[in-house]
């Protein structure tokens, strides 16, 4: 076997795209997330002039109190009829698109199992997608269906984040806030305003926008080809930056109506990760010590810089049965090299790589390359960047709950160390609230390892698999663990359009969603009525280096100790099988 | 009981009501500063040949004829660059169906060009993500050279011309991949551009 790469896997300008993209991201951080904290205050911004009148109007209609509060389990249970409702309206949409107007493709309703794991994959903020776009979904479908449930869903998200933060703020009271005000506020002056911008600039760059039916060209060589379109642009801007990723045609972020440049590709890029790591300065503002705020980032931004690298370096390493054909797959200024294979020759090795860690970090999902066509390792990077529970950035709002359930077991963890009762912010945190973490911690882990064995054993499980050997297990574990932690990514070969899998990777998603918010809630309500500790010399600060190594070292040792057998059994025994020539 | 039914006007208005404002006046309004903004862009960025749609400069073709430039490989069901059906192949790297699709790349361009012994270059056998890539990269394009020079009987220093115009570096000099968008450069070979 000829050596695989001759050349530097990470090149000079990965060095400069990937260090211009953390740049952009950092900077971005401190106006959103200073922002964000402001609207979850209840304080006017400069948005409200604009907005202020829309939001009494809903407020207004439906019915609610926006100064009344709620405890936890009031608000828990907003969250889950609010979600309810939302399924409902979805599914039927679905299945009956074809009743619906704005079909001009004349396609059918949905079946019940695809309607079922759909509504479920949209409402949870998976986007997971069993379907092709362009082959099922009318505009309607998308526009009026699964563009709502895009900005919804982290809305709530961002909601219950809220609430958890307000838990650790306040003191001896039970109320948390009001979930409607909260998602509502988060729709209007969060996730809509920074979409409309999106989705214009997309749109001036060369992402579609059009109601037209697809239209047939006559190509050069005398074929005809007929082309999908639809209201593209205006989906696509929040399918980025609400961390859904369900994408308008098939192929997700690789299409070039959906990503038609470089620069399309770093913005959606940064839309990714741009408001799960504003939340960490939104956390900081809100508890009043912006440092506690950084630690949090920095915990994050050290897990994924490695990892990130990691898989640029192995895709651009190429594949060494093609080394052995002469196929030259060294990086130059005249090819991007490396492995190839479901890659676009715009995004090329390096973009590719970053958009895989960065999809996958936060709870996104989209995708600009196919994941199942990386090499074995660089396709780790991605699954075990969603089995550490979507926490490094993750979801929108849920990417920062997430993490304070990793903070508080790291705060235990040093607390029984020094043998002191554990505080965070000030908070004890005691035996209810460990339980919390743990049902928060466990459920993703339980869910990924027993949904993987049931549809390995399974014969409807394994009809699903498309590339053979080790390859084959990995499409398995990669589609239950990103429906468990609500992802939403594939190895896309597995065809999951089943009765069988529409319905496992349906109540993954839905628990994977719900055992989480919930124990989060009740979190928040428990630290809410608890007094706040002064600190003193024996308090363990939250805000410094010696914390974020702890808290890595947590967030890390769950995963891998969760995780570690399956990761041997799927890439790690597939890298030896292509190493071995 | 109780706190389910006091959500329940507030579940269903809001839904309806974020339906109305997310789902319709949003979607609406961009497509209102689209059309009037960017109206090419808008409906497909499509190329007209007297009236007639050929092509869109973002979505590849199929070409196999030697005297075109050959975009990547696509893996869309039923024919290759089907715009209706995006899809990537999804192999994996050491699936026997990947080789056989490299292999057979590479024997068509050695029977398209038989006295070629460069080294070909990766993005010239291997599928595309979207099945749809409009373009190659600069090394894929100069290996084709040769062969499309000999098969329109003109000098290669017109064909590379051609690939030139249509040559785009990283945008700002640092972001993307350089890259050659295929149709254009056919298109101005076959004098339509």
């Amino acid at each position: 076997m000829s050596p695989i790469i001759a050349g530097p896997l990470l090149t000079g300008n990965a060095w400069l795209q990937l260090a211009l993209y953390m740049a952009v991201l950092t900077a971005c951080v401190v106006p959103l997330g200073a922002y964000m904290a402001r609207v979850f205050e209840g304080k006017r911004t400069f948005m409200s002039p604009v907005l202020g009148w829309l939001e009494s109007l809903i407020y207004k209609a439906c019915g609610i109190d926006s100064a009344k509060e709620m405890n936890w389990t009031a608000y828990a249970v907003a969250t889950l009829a609010f979600s309810a409702v939302s399924f409902v309206v979805l599914y039927l949409i679905l299945a009956l698109q074809n009743l619906l107007p704005l079909n001009p493709q004349a396609l059918p309703g949905l079946s019940p199992d695809l309607s079922f794991n759909t509504a479920v994959s949209f409402v949870t903020n998976t986007n997971w997608q069993s379907y092709a776009g362009e082959t099922t979904m009318s505009y309607f479908s998308q526009m009026v269906g699964l563009t709502v449930q895009n900005f919804v869903t982290p809305a709530v998200g961002l909601a219950v984040m809220a609430a958890l933060i307000r838990g650790l703020v306040r003191k001896e009271t039970s109320e948390i806030g009001n979930f409607w005000v909260d998602m509502i506020r988060a729709n209007l002056y969060v996730l809509l305003p920074l979409s409309l911008i999106l989705a214009v600039v997309l749109g001036a760059l060369g992402v579609v926008q059009t109601f037209a039916p697809y239209i047939t060209a006559h190509t050069l060589q005398g074929a005809d080809q007929t082309i999908a379109l639809g209201p593209v642009a205006s989906q696509e801007a929040i399918k980025m930056i609400g961390t859904n990723g369900g994408g308008f045609f098939n192929v997700n972020s690789a299409h070039p109506f959906e990503n038609p440049t470089p620069f399309t590709n770093f913005l959606e890029l940064l839309s990714i990760l741009l408001i799960p790591a504003a939340c960490c300065y939104t956390f900081g503002a809100m508890v009043g010590d912006k440092r506690q705020g950084w630690a949090i980032y920095a915990a994050m931004t050290v897990i994924f810089v490695p990892l990130m690298l990691f898989c640029v370096a192995m895709e651009q390493s190429g594949n060494p049965h093609l080394a052995a054909l002469h196929i030259d797959q060294l990086a130059s200024h005249l090819q991007a090299g490396g492995n190839m294979e479901g890659k676009e020759t715009r995004f090329g090795i390096v973009n590719s790589g970053l958009w895989a860690s960065a999809t996958t970090a936060a709870s996104n999902g989209s995708v600009n390359a196919m994941h199942d066509s990386f090499t074995p390792l660089g396709g780790l990077v991605p699954l075990i960047l969603m089995k550490f529970g979507e926490v490094i950035y993750g979801g929108v709002g849920s990417g920062l709950y997430g993490m304070l359930i990793f903070v508080v077991i790291a705060v235990f963890i040093s607390g029984l160390m020094v043998g002191r009762t554990p505080e965070y912010l000030g908070k004890k945190i005691q035996a209810f609230e460990i339980k919390m973490a743990s049902i928060g911690t466990l459920v993703p882990g339980i869910l990924v390892l027993v949904g993987t064995a049931i549809a390995l054993m399974a014969k409807d499980g394994q009809a699903g698999i498309f590339n053979p050997g080790a390859q084959g297990f990995s499409e398995v574990l990669y589609a239950v663990t990103s429906a468990s932690n609500n992802n939403g990514s594939a190895f896309a070969g597995l065809s999951a359009n089943t009765p069988f899998y529409n319905v496992l990777l349906g109540v993954c998603m839905l628990f994977g969603r719900f055992f989480i918010i919930v124990p989060v809630l009740a979190m928040a309500g428990s630290l809410a009525t608890k007094k706040t500790v002064p600190t003193s010399a024996g308090t363990l600060p939250t805000h410094n280096a010696l914390f974020v190594a702890v808290l890595v070292g947590v967030v890390v040792l769950v995963g891998v100790l969760n995780y570690a057998p399956t990761l041997a059994l799927g890439p790690v025994v597939e890298h030896f099988n292509m190493i071995k020539g | 009981m109780k706190i389910l039914v006091s959500n329940l006007r507030p579940a269903i208005v809001s839904t309806l009501l974020l339906t109305l404002l997310l789902g319709g006046v949003y979607p609406a309004l961009t497509t209102f500063i689209l059309k009037v903004g960017f109206p090419h862009q808008a409906e497909g960025s499509l190329i007209r040949d007297h009236g007639h749609v050929v092509g869109s400069t973002l979505i590849g073709q199929n070409f196999d004829k030697p005297e075109y430039l050959w975009g990547r490989l696509s893996a869309t069901a039923t024919a290759p660059y089907n715009a209706g059906a995006s899809s990537g192949s999804n192999l994996g790297v050491n699936n026997p169906a990947l080789l056989d699709a490299v292999k057979g790349r590479i024997k068509a361009l050695k029977a398209a060009d038989p006295g070629n012994t460069a080294p070909i270059p990766v993005d010239l056998v291997t599928a595309s993500a979207s099945g749809l890539d409009p373009e190659i990269s600069p090394a894929a394009a100069e290996y084709q050279v040769h062969r499309i020079a000999i098969a329109r009987h003109v000098d290669e220093a017109a064909v590379r011309s051609a690939i030139a115009s249509s040559t785009k570096g990283r945008t700002l000099g640092v972001l993307g991949e350089p890259r050659v968008n295929v149709l254009e450069v056919n298109l101005r070979l076959d004098g339509k551009l």
